[in-house]
């Protein structure tokens, strides 16, 4: 399996993360080594398999609904504490919208 | 004081005839946590305040005559992944160095009703990413029995406190092995339970189909009692299972007489030689106990760990999403705009192996390749899941090795991620499948470095797990 730097690059632009040439380069060689390994699986037919997306067992359709009732919510104060940046009840961000 | 030796019925007794009391456990737990701590670096945080309230509660029962919740006493360690109200949460990153949670996770929240006494919580790889505890921000724990060998990971900080006797029992995170490979390298008893049996509410989530909160401690009659605690269906967890928990130590001390267990083929290839005697020796006393041992096929244990690398980077990259210097306390100083805030922040806050799992993650789910990667593991994780449902039609209990080589050495497989992933290649099945599994030790090497024994069963069947690994515990002792 061969990436180019260039879709090595692509996909930290989905992922948002902003790696360095230095970075870009291992991570090509990386991923080439793990998507290399993971072709195994084409070594198998699967036609006909129903996908997993969960491990399920039995239980009724609605079982995992829960009562419909009110509760304390977390609170402003203690939802913001970690904020980085946050002021008149907000978490603040670097302005999106210029003038 | 070392705790190696002490256990949760033998603290309960040593309260009740007031020996000491919680608080001086406690201190005392404390500061000989503190005090071994640079041997190992197994601790990030330590709890005093938090610990000494708990203490105080039991303290106060045993005065009064009430009686004494479960864990009363009990000095426990909690792996960094699971947030800890007013203590500080890091899940080993960098990221989240400064964060402290605004509320307890559930499995808490149930350990202190018990009367467990939280005295801090254990280094791990970041956001439980690895398999030797080097990806943690906060440096490597090392190996208490060998201590130029990893602890195994993600969970290493929890199995090193366990084995250096600085906790009684602790909790750990496993996704792809990290409670039973990391109590394998360790010497303790790890146990991973059924997906869904405890909830994770509180858990830091890195890949949701496949994680789980178990625990760890030197018997696996401490286990039990302590997945006793925690597990149970949980209205916060939607994927917590309604099924009823069962009295597990109830259970155990009995015989496993005429039990089927099933050996897999597979997972006695690609073993390293005396790890493989250690297991062989430790099916022998199985059989001496009166188990039938069969041999059985697990035929898709070769496709796993490609497949537990789609699935589980795929949901990582997913949940890692949130960490975008919005809520979580980090931000990089040099992001002028927002676009700048989320790349910067991510590119200095996450270490190298969740980068690459973010970048593989979101990768195989790009346009154009979701079929081809994710949706083609889930459909081998089917058979994964099928095999295992075929053998226990002939058997009641699957065992092997939970690794295929005992500790490493330190930066051995720190450069090869292909090679450091296949040191999950006998775990990872039993989470892709959700069956519940444990590691429960069976030995060391010439060098000293111990061996587990993995034992595996149906799905909410703890029960035979705990029986058989129990009964050969007290043989084996």
């Amino acid at each position: 399996m061969k990436l180019t730097e260039e879709q090595v690059r692509n996909v930290a632009d989905l992922a948002n993360l902003a790696l360095t040439d230095a970075e870009i380069g291992r991570m090509r060689r990386d991923l080439e080594d793990i998507l290399t390994y993971i072709e195994k699986l084409n070594e198998l037919d699967t036609s006909g398999v129903e996908p997993m997306a969960q491990v399920l067992y039995p239980a009724g359709e609605t079982a995992t609904l829960r009562e419909d009732r009110e509760r304390p919510p977390l609170g402003v104060p203690a939802a913001l504490k970690n904020a980085p940046a946050a002021g008149a009840g907000y978490f603040k961000v670097p302005k999106v919208i210029e003038r | 004081m070392n705790l190696g030796e002490r256990s949760i019925d033998s603290i309960r007794a040593d309260l009740l005839a007031r020996k000491y009391s919680a608080r001086e456990l406690a201190l005392e737990a404390l500061a000989y946590a503190q005090a071994e701590n640079p041997k190992t670096n197994a601790y990030l945080t330590f709890s005093p305040e938090r610990a000494l309230a708990a203490a105080l509660e039991v303290d106060k029962k045993i005065f009064a005559g009430e009686e004494l919740g479960p864990l009363a006493g009990v000095p426990i360690a909690i792996k960094d992944v699971i947030v800890t109200r007013d203590v500080r949460t890091t899940c080993g990153s960098k990221l989240l160095e400064h964060y402290i949670p605004p509320y307890d996770a559930t499995a808490i929240q149930r350990i202190e009703n018990a009367g467990g006494v939280i005295i801090g919580k254990t280094n791990c790889d970041e956001f439980a990413m690895g398999s030797s505890n080097e990806n943690s921000a906060f440096g490597p724990v090392r190996n208490p029995i060998a201590p130029d060998r990893v602890p195994g990971g993600s969970s290493g900080g929890s199995a090193a406190a366990v084995a250096q006797g600085t906790a009684v029992l602790a909790l750990g995170s496993d996704t792809g092995g990290s409670i039973r490979q990391p109590a394998s390298f360790c010497g303790v008893t790890g146990v991973t339970p059924t997906y869904g049996r405890v909830s994770r509410y509180g858990l830091t989530a890195f890949a949701s189909s496949l994680d789980h909160i178990g625990p760890f401690a030197k018997s696996v009659r401490d286990c039990a009692a302590l997945l006793q605690v925690i597990a149970g269906r949980d209205e916060m967890d939607a994927t917590s299972a309604f099924a009823p928990v069962p009295d597990y130590t109830a259970a155990l001390g009995g015989g496993i007489r005429g039990m089927k267990i099933g050996l897999p083929r597979e997972f006695f290839e690609n073993l390293e030689s005396e790890t493989g005697d250690l297991i062989h020796a430790a099916v022998d006393v199985l059989k001496k106990l009166g188990c039938e041992v069969r041999d059985i096929r697990l035929p898709h244990t070769p496709y796993a760990i490609a497949t537990y690398y789609i699935i589980a980077t795929a949901e990582a990259s997913s949940n890692l999403a949130r960490y975008d210097g919005v809520r979580y306390t980090t931000r990089s100083k040099s992001a002028r705009t927002l676009s700048e805030m989320y790349r910067l922040t991510r590119d200095e806050g996450f270490g190298a192996e969740c980068k690459r799992r973010i970048m593989l993650g979101t990768y195989v789910l790009s346009a154009g390749y979701y079929d081809a990667y994710y949706l083609k593991a889930q459909k081998v994780r089917s058979l994964i899941a099928r095999d295992y449902a075929e053998a226990f039609e002939q058997v009641d209990a699957i065992a092997g090795p939970v690794s295929p080589f005992p500790a490493f050495r330190l930066g051995e497989k720190v450069n090869d991620p292909v090679a450091m992933y296949l040191s999950d290649i006998f775990t990872i099945t039993g989470d892709l499948a959700g069956i519940p599994c444990m590691s429960v030790p069976c030995g060391a090497t010439r060098l000293g470095l111990p061996v587990g024994l993995q034992i595996l069963t149906r799905h909410f069947d703890e029960i035979s797990m705990f029986r058989v690994a129990d009964a050969y515990q007290r043989a084996s002792n």
